[in-house]
């Protein structure tokens, strides 16, 4: 293709910081109007390489080498004032984070506002009005008064949304979206990536989409660059790519990917006796009026061996059940028992550990690993240092880690490995249950499967109790024994996996099993149609309901579901 | 935190309109303010309830001190008597309080002085009522503090917001090398100086002498441009390094890499959105320092011969004279707590966020 007329033609691109190569020789090309997919796991440089179209490299440090040109201009040779021109009319960008993306002390209709006016000499009067056009564009319900909240009264989802009409405000030729999706339950991420899809129907804009999801990817483009190390792996039509990858890792990433629909290993073995079993436990945060309850009334057993999943979107619960399992917070109403006998008084129970989401946060930066991970054998009042020590190696020799590196801080570590330590840590004091809460949703695919698949050896061995509590369905289908679906504070759904995934019977199951993304990208149009088709009938019923009176629009009002991260927030006040 | 429940109407804007008893309750914009000035009455009290306890208890015979040293003890009893020093010190803390609320009458022997509602007792040395003195000296001082920070404020945040666009240039080190210097010169070294520089050599500006705003605003501004001056030089330099250090952490900013991606000029990129987010710290400070002032700029008042609070408290400790300290720190005390309630609410109103957590 000649390089002008596409959209985007990058070649040889290379970006280095300092001595680190982020990006290495990275050539591609985008007509006007398709959709590539840059897919790769943290680290690989994708997100370098959208950062470089826009040239947002400049004045940062980085070396970058190679021809840029976006809708044939040279990103390397513009002047600044050329590329300010060009960012937002020709590309315009969409940020992973939302809440962070968005400027917290002005108005989320200003700031669209304020971007329109950068690029097209109008009042502010038909600026504003155009940010009201383009937010009731991307869906936002009550967008004239809604244009005046600011970026936190707006949920995850909607936050999206207006960065999306941020972009759209612009009319760019092209969208270079970056990880748009990865903080948002698994509901509003279908949402984002079909109104994506549908607005690059209506307006033919072009569409750069960076993921490590490649599930995400397979829903929303065209063709698909697989990228490692600053390198591109594989690239090709994102069909021939998913259904018949060349390259040995694309293989290897796409076999990590959990998926709804594999093939599972049939557990056996036998199930020992009750660990925990939990009967109408319920906690409330706040007071009076704003009195919430995070979890209300929820009830389940796990035994030994055993691991249950808790699945369920943000807001829905259950890091909050987890903790209380833990003992970290205590119950407002219902009852704990641990093997068979009631919890006495308040705080953490023995026999009990946890593992968090976050291995780089939850581990104190300024300790040593191996400190980190004797700290719970101190804690129960270990004194022989030796033997300590000798414990502390032997644990992380067995979930992986070498005990020569002991005395190694965090930030030495990969995500993957900090997170093995924090499972080092929570098996220190030999306990029977383990509460895990996201352990691996922070970590990338091939990361994950390994975490995974040490937690079940674990297990296996030392025939622990495990709670599993994720948003992600497709892991918790893979490592669970039986499932509880949560939603608002209440476990709307109870069973073994195969009775939960093969035969959901709560709605809400069956909305959360169909957002889940398809790595086939003719069985993802299909459930795309399938979800656009409900969501007109529910618009259709809702119409019919309110007499066609003027209610929030469709898409919207289904975000309901993730204004609950009320609790959350309470929590850590 | 209703901001993302699902109902969001209602958590925009002050909802707590419903008169105090609701305000209170509410979590609206009105109730942060009411529990805010709550909150100043209740630390004046524990405030004056300290002090009172920490000077009346402190060592020294008051009454041998206020009558003076040639007293025969005959008259150092008479004096306590007249001061009621012997009642037990709860008795007069309670009268203390009820003076302020509806005034005291105080009996001098030979006749009743009476001491008006905001009533802080009457000095011990010249019997004139504590809050007539301070409230003579209140103009003084607050002129010399609020001239100083509105120059060092915009002294400072201006030099901190160009240091820290213009890192890593000659003009970002040529600042910091300044400021560092100013930081590191105590305000009598600067302020003599500039006195004798400017009012003895070159004799641009009169040496300072305190005229009041109502007689003439153009003395008064006039008069109190050079201890404005010295005062505001060595506060900048603290706001130059705080705002530098708080715009460079706004810069770093998600949002703002998202109005860089979007073609938004670097002017209003820092002017807009980094300094806003840059202020928080700032506007902290500032109502430390401004409230401080009204106690501590002793060494400008003295440099500068301003009959000021910071004077008037050093010469009240010297001879003793407790009613005068107690009702100074007092004064301190409110217009510290007061500047620091006030920079709480601008800073809600800047970020509505701050309410509602």
């Amino acid at each position: 293709m000649n390089p002008d007329q596409s959209l985007v033609h990058v070649d040889g691109l290379t970006v280095e910081f300092g001595d680190v190569r982020a990006v290495d020789a990275v050539s591609f090309t985008l007509a006007r109007g398709g959709a590539l997919g840059l897919v790769g796991e943290s680290g690989s440089g994708k997100s370098t390489v959208a950062s470089a179209l826009l040239g947002l490299h400049r004045g940062t440090g980085a070396r970058v080498t190679g021809s840029v040109r976006v809708g044939g201009t040279d990103i390397g040779a513009a002047t600044d004032a050329e590329l300010r021109r060009l960012r937002g009319p020709v590309a315009a960008m969409v940020f992973q984070d939302p809440l962070s993306s968005l400027d917290p002390y002005y108005a989320v209709g200003d700031q669209i506002a304020e971007v329109y006016r950068t690029h097209s000499k109008v009042s502010r009067r038909a600026a504003r009005a155009r940010s009201v056009e383009v937010l009731d564009r991307v869906g936002i319900p009550d967008a004239p008064r809604r244009a005046r909240s600011r970026p936190h009264e707006f949920s995850g989802g909607m936050r999206q949304r207006a960065l999306i009409a941020m972009a759209l405000a612009c009319e760019p030729e092209l969208l270079i979206a970056d990880e748009p999706t990865t903080a948002l339950d698994v509901t509003v991420q279908a949402q984002i990536l079909d109104l994506l899809h549908g607005l690059r129907e209506e307006t033919g804009m072009g569409l750069l989409l960076v993921t490590h999801d490649v599930g995400v990817a397979a829903e929303s483009i065209d063709d698909v660059l697989v990228m490692r190390h600053g390198r591109v792996v594989e690239s090709g039509g994102v069909a021939d790519v998913l259904s018949a990858p060349r390259e040995a890792y694309t293989r290897q990433l796409l076999g990590a990917v959990p998926r709804v629909d594999a093939v599972r290993e049939e557990r056996t073995g036998d199930l020992g006796d009750v660990v925990v079993e939990a009967d109408g436990l319920r906690r409330e945060f706040g007071r009076g009026k704003r009195a919430f309850a995070a979890v209300d009334g929820v009830s389940l057993s796990v035994r030994r061996g055993e691991t249950l999943g808790v699945v369920g979107e943000s807001g829905s619960g259950k890091t909050t059940l987890g903790r209380m399992l833990v003992g970290l917070l205590d119950p407002t109403a219902g009852q704990l028992r641990y093997g068979g006998a009631e919890k006495q008084g308040k705080g953490v129970v023995p026999g009990v550990q946890m593992v968090f989401q976050d291995p780089v946060s939850s581990l104190n930066p300024r300790r040593s690993v191996g400190e980190s991970i004797a700290d719970p054998l101190r804690a129960r009042g270990d004194r022989d240092e030796d033997a300590i020590r000798t414990r502390v190696r032997d644990l992380m020799t067995r979930v992986g880690l070498d005990p020569a590196h002991y005395g190694r801080y965090p930030h030495e570590f990969s995500g993957g490995q900090r997170q093995r330590v924090g499972i080092a840590r929570a098996l220190a004091a030999e306990p029977r249950l383990i509460v895990c809460d996201e352990p691996v949703s922070a970590l990338d695919v091939t990361t994950q499967a390994q975490v995974t698949a040490l937690l079940a050896e674990l297990q296996r061995e030392l025939g622990l109790a495990l709670v599993f509590v994720a948003h992600d369905l497709a892991v918790v289908r893979q490592v669970s024994d039986r499932v509880a679906v949560m939603r608002r504070g209440r476990i709307v759904e109870y069973g073994t996996v195969d009775e939960v995934y093969g035969s959901p019977q709560d709605p809400y199951t069956r909305q959360l099993l169909a957002a889940v993304p398809a790595l086939d990208p003719a069985a993802a149009q299909e459930r795309r149609a399938a979800r656009r088709r409900a969501a007109a009938d529910a618009r259709a019923a809702r119409a019919a309901d309110t007499d066609g009176s003027a209610s929030a629009g469709g898409t919207g009002s289904a975000e309901g579901g993730d204004g609950g991260g009320t609790g959350k927030e309470l929590a850590a006040a | 935190m209703t901001a993302t429940a699902p109902a969001p109407a209602k958590s925009l804007g002050p909802t707590g309109g419903f008169g105090g008893l609701l305000g209170l309750l509410g979590g609206g914009f009105t109730g942060f303010v009411v529990r805010r000035v709550l909150g100043v009455v209740v630390t004046l009290f524990v405030l004056s309830a300290l002090l009172y306890a920490v000077f009346y208890v402190a060592p020294g015979d008051v009454a041998q001190i206020t009558c003076g040293p040639r007293c025969s003890p005959a008259q150092v009893q008479q004096v306590s008597d007249q001061l009621r020093l012997d009642d037990p010190l709860y008795t007069r803390y309670v009268d203390f309080l009820r003076g302020i609320f509806v005034g005291h009458d105080y009996s001098t022997g030979t006749g009743v002085l009476h001491c008006d509602a905001p009533c802080l007792g009457l000095s011990y040395q010249t019997d004139q009522q504590v809050t007539e003195l301070i409230l003579n000296k209140v103009p003084v001082t607050g002129s010399l503090a609020l001239g100083a920070m509105v120059l060092w404020l915009i002294l400072g945040v201006g030099t901190g917001v160009l240091s820290a666009w213009r890192r890593g240039r000659p003009t970002e080190r040529i600042l910091t090398a300044v400021t560092l210097a100013g930081t590191a010169t105590p305000v009598f070294v600067i302020g003599l100086i500039l006195m004798i520089l400017v009012c003895g050599q070159l004799q641009w500006l009169p040496f300072p002498q305190y005229v009041p705003f109502t007689d003439d605003p153009q003395q008064w501004a006039w008069n109190l441009l050079l201890p404005w001056v010295s005062l505001a030089l060595i506060e900048a330099a603290k706001y130059a390094r705080l705002t530098r250090a708080s715009m460079l952490e706004t810069l770093a900013e998600d949002h703002v890499r998202t109005f860089r991606a979007y073609g938004v000029k670097e002017r209003s990129i820092v002017g807009r959105h980094a300094l806003r987010g840059a202020l928080a710290p700032v506007i902290a400070l500032t109502a430390n320092d401004f409230g401080s002032m009204f106690g501590g700029a002793l060494l400008t008042e003295t440099l500068f011969g301003l009959p000021g609070l910071g004077r008037e408290l050093v010469h009240a400790v010297r001879v003793v004279d407790l009613p005068v300290v107690v009702g100074m720190v007092m004064v301190t005390g409110f217009f510290v707590v007061l500047a620091n309630a006030v920079a709480d609410v601008l800073y809600a109103v800047a970020d509505r966020r701050v309410v509602l957590s």
